[in-house]
Parts: C-alpha cells; structure tokens; sequence
C-alpha cells in the first residue's frame, strides 16, 4: 500500500480519529489548561507556572506521591518475587499444577474495585475476629491507620497481580530448553546452580517486561484504592491518581488538578523510558 | 534419590495450601454472603448456621442486576467489537506500507501507550461534555481510542508471518483491498483478534473510573452499582457480599470456558 493510496488513509481514519480526539488533543488541551485557571468550562488567565509553585507546596500532593512511589517501589519487588516463584511452582511436574495455575491467576480477572471491597471486609472484620479470638492486637483496628492502610493495599495488589506475572514467567521459563536442564542436572549441577547458571540468564527478559508492567501498574492504581482504603484515613493513603480525580471532581479545581495529571505523566512515562532502556541496555550487556 | 522425589511431594503439597489461601477471600465473602447481618457481626470464619439466600434475592433487586449486566454487556461487546475491527485494519495497512510516512504512524500509537489515563481524563470529560457525547456511544468511541494502541501493535507484529504474495495473488485476480483484508487476510488474524479480544474484555468489563465519570445511572455497569451498598456511615455487608457475588459469577462462569485461551492471551499481550 502507497501513502497516496486511499484504502492506506480508509483503513488508518478510525483509529487515527479515536486516538486524535481521545488521546492527542485532550494531551495538548490539558498541557495548555494547567498553565490557566481553566475551570472545566473556559480559561480567562494565563498563570504561568503558578499551579505548578502552588503543587510542590501542596503537602496533601508531596505526600500522595511518596505514598504511591513507595507503594510502587515495595509492590515491584514483591510481586517479582512472587510472580516468580509461583511460576517456579507451577512450571514442576505435578498432577495439580494447571489447577494451581488457574487458581493463581483467577483475581487478576476480576476488576479492582470488587477486589478492593473483598478485602475491605477481611481486613476490618475477618482479621479483626481473628486477633479476638487469638488475642493478637496486630490483627485488629486494620486500615483505620496509615500503615495497616498501605500493607493492606500492598496485599491487596499482590494477591490480584501475581498470577498476571506468574504468567509472563511461565512463558519464559516454558522457553528454556530441557535438554539444558537435563545436562546440567547429568553435570552434578544443584537445583539453585541450575536457577542460578541456567534459568535466570534464559529468563531476563521476563524481568524487563514484567518490572516495566509492575511499577506502571502500581503507579496508576486507582480502584484498589478507591474500594479498599478511599484514602483514608484522612487522606494519609491517598495515591497521586485518586488525589487528581477528587481535586478535579470533587473539589472542581480543574486547572490545578491538570497540572497535577501532567506531572503524573512524566513520571510515568519517564520510569515506563527509563525501565525499557536500562533493561534493553543490560540484555545485551549479558 | 527417594528424598529428592519426597521433596517433589511436600512442594506439591505446599503449593496446594498456597492454592487455598489464594482462594480464602472468595470463601470468607461467599460464606457470609448466606448469613443474617447479625450473625455476620458474631462469627465470620465458619459456615452460616441460619443459611439464608435472602441478601442474595435483596441484592439482585436492588442491584437491578439484569439491567446492569445488559449494560455492561452491550459497552464490552461494541467496544471489544470495534476495537478488533479497527486495530486489525491499521495494523495491516501499516504493516504492508514499508514508508517512512507509515513507520511514524506506528510509533505515534505505540508513544500514546506511555500516556496515562488520568493524564487525559479531565480534558477529555470536558470536551466530549461540550460535544454532548457523555453516553454509551461516546464511551466505546473513547474505549477505541484507548485500546487500539496495543491491539494495533500486536496486530502489526502478527502480520509479519503473513506473506505479502497473498495480498498480490488476490489483487492480480481483481480483489480490491477491503476484499483482500476481509477474506484473506481477517481470517488468517484470527488467533491474535482472540488474545486482542481477550486482553480488552478483561479491561473494559472491569473498568470502573471512565465509565463513572461518562454514564448516567441508567446506564451504569455492573462496577458502578457496586458502590450501592456501602453508605457514608453503614456498611451492609450482608447486602454488599451477596452483591460482589453474584458480580464475579459472569466472570467465573466466562473463566471456565475460555481459561486456556484467557491464560494464552494474557501471557501473550504482556510479552510482545
């Protein structure tokens, strides 16, 4: 097909349109918009960069974002290392590994938000009735502080996310071929030298694709923690996109929530650049 | 050589525990979804011991559940519909189209990729308000958008083992394009349209924030609804697990059939 074909241009005009008038043009608005005092209806003032001044100094905003950088920092390290290990699991010979398989995966299909409100009432009532009845203090009074607030979320989204990571590995490790393992293990080869000298090399691809696909999850999560904590208490579990939804739709501060989202976007799309290019780097380094 | 295959066993049997506590939350709210609200309060591990399926008949009705389920069924299928159409068209014109012109093209959907949603979301309300289109149809137009970067991205990756010679073959016969596309080329798609389908079911069905910012009450989907429980100062929860039940049986019952594919598709979306 030319480009001066027109079945080039037919084929292209719907996603072109969708894309332009979903994606692009809101962008450039919005980019515009954090610059005014926009107030979802029309802009009578340019501002500069005042919505930005007024953002990092905004405690409520500074805090949001150090509770969703590290939400995103522990969720990545722990969902890695779950991912892996239950497709360590899963991968062996055993009669009930597609049932533990299927298992695993199952939350990662129900949407966030039913997820969130599950586990609302097993982290106040069930781990409340539990620390009654074994008398362990820990279990009770959870997500009514910040810190039982940002476990609960971080078991919340590791419970829901694993198997989605589960499964990337799996495709990977599927690809390590046996006859490799059969050698190794033939060489005297213990089962971690095995992981360590055979499979992890074969499966670092994995870690780019899923790393990359963790930390922007984690980064974006909104209906887990909607459901699950609706930031309380007092905000203090509030992450950076539910602070942008309530300041533009509940506070109707559109221009300043804007700026908000456009800070938002560089850092998610930095670390998404970031990630792919120090993994792609180190690929080929190995 | 006989602790090495005892070891085999007690990882199996450590895995199935795992299996177990992995299904626990679904356990705790389907058995107190059957108790009174009373006995909700006194005993929440075990079995109900005054069974009752009434929270489940109250939920149901107040849920307006067939009316929330047609919704959220006639958003999932245009949407996911269009989607496949669209994306499988862009992705073999870009494909066949070896020009710079095309190459760019590309690379502009895969870069929307990097935007996230709430980075949007304020502008697009406000435009598409201004447009009159906060409703059903201007909804799937904004699922078409958000979703056709990837499903185009792997379409364009399918279409390389898809030999141009095909297209020539049928043109020298007098096909046009559109024929070439529908007849020949759509059905040799058919595996990456079901891991496209897949990928962007699992999305829009579960989606909650778009969808509670566009649609009016009418119209709301099963996410929507379930906010109908829980109050400024009371919790239902009685109400509220009967409700998230029955909301996950569609899923449940959709994962059942389709697990293999569903599994496939997913692991194959995240890997290219």
């Amino acid at each position: 097909m030319r480009n001066r074909s027109l079945s080039f241009w037919l084929f292209l005009t719907p996603v072109i349109l969708s894309l332009s008038i979903v994606l692009i043009i809101p962008f450039i608005y919005g980019l515009i918009y954090s610059f005014t005092n926009w107030n979802g209806m029309v802009a009578t003032e340019f501002l500069g960069l005042k919505n930005y001044v007024a953002l990092f100094k905004d405690q409520e905003f500074l805090a949001s974002l150090w509770f969703t950088t590290k939400f995103a920092l522990v969720s990545v390290i722990l969902l890695n290392f779950l991912g892996l290990g239950l497709a360590l699991l899963v991968t062996r010979k055993m009669k009930t590994s597609s049932f533990m398989r299927t298992v695993f995966f199952m939350p990662n299909l129900i949407g966030g938000l039913i997820l969130g409100f599950i586990w609302q009432f097993i982290f106040i009532n069930v781990f409340g009735s539990l620390g009654d009845l074994l008398g362990v203090e820990a279990l009770t009074g959870w997500l009514s502080t910040t810190a039982t607030g940002f476990w609960g979320l971080v078991i919340l989204t590791s419970w829901q996310m694993a198997g989605y990571i589960m499964v990337i590995y799996i495709a990977y490790l599927e690809n390590v071929p046996r006859d490799l393992l059969e050698a190794s293990e033939i060489d005297g080869a213990s089962s971690f030298q095995r992981f360590k000298n055979v499979i992890f090399p074969l499966v670092a691809p994995a870690f780019t694709v899923s790393m990359f696909l963790t930390l922007s999850n984690s980064f974006q999560i909104y209906d887990q923690n909607l459901s699950l904590t609706d930031g309380g208490p007092f905000n203090s579990t509030q992450m950076v996109a539910m602070s942008i939804v309530k300041k533009a739709f509940t506070e109707n501060k559109m221009a300043y929530a804007q700026s908000q989202a456009v800070i938002f976007f560089l850092i998610v799309a930095g670390v998404a650049i970031t990630q792919v290019y120090y993994n792609k780097k180190r690929e080929v380094d190995l | 050589m006989k602790s090495s295959k005892r070891n085999h066993y007690l990882i199996e049997f450590f895995g199935l525990i795992l299996a177990l506590l992995w299904l626990s939350p679904f356990y705790l709210m389907i058995v107190n979804a059957f108790k009174t609200k009373k006995e909700i309060f006194t005993g929440v591990l075990g079995f109900p011991k005054e069974f009752t399926t009434e929270n489940f008949v109250q939920a149901f009705v107040d849920l307006d559940f067939m009316r929330s389920l047609f919704n959220s069924t006639v958003i999932t299928v245009a949407s996911v519909g269009i989607i496949i159409l669209f994306s499988a068209m862009a992705g073999y014109a870009l494909a066949r189209n070896k020009s710079k012109l095309s190459g760019l093209i590309f690379l502009a959907f895969v870069a929307a990729m990097l935007i996230p949603f709430q980075s949007v979301m304020i502008p697009l309300v406000s435009l598409f308000g201004k447009a009159d289109m906060l409703n059903q149809a201007g909804l799937i137009f904004m699922y078409l958008g958000f979703g056709s970067s990837l499903s185009i991205f792997l379409y364009h990756g399918a279409m390389t083992g898809i030999s141009v010679s095909l297209d020539e073959a049928a043109i020298i016969d007098g096909a046009n394009r559109f024929q070439v596309f529908w007849h020949i080329i759509f059905p040799l798609l058919k595996p990456i349209s079901v891991t496209v389908g897949i990928l962007n079911v699992i999305w829009i069905w579960n989606d909650y924030l778009l969808p509670s910012l566009i649609l009016s009450d009418s119209a709301a989907t099963i996410p929507l609804k379930m906010f109908l429980f829980f109050g400024q100062y009371t919790k239902q929860w009685h109400l509220a697990l009967a409700g998230l039940t029955i909301a996950i049986i569609p899923v449940i019952i959709g994962y059942f059939f389709a697990q293999k594919q569903i599994i496939e598709g997913v692991s194959e979306g995240a890997v290219k």
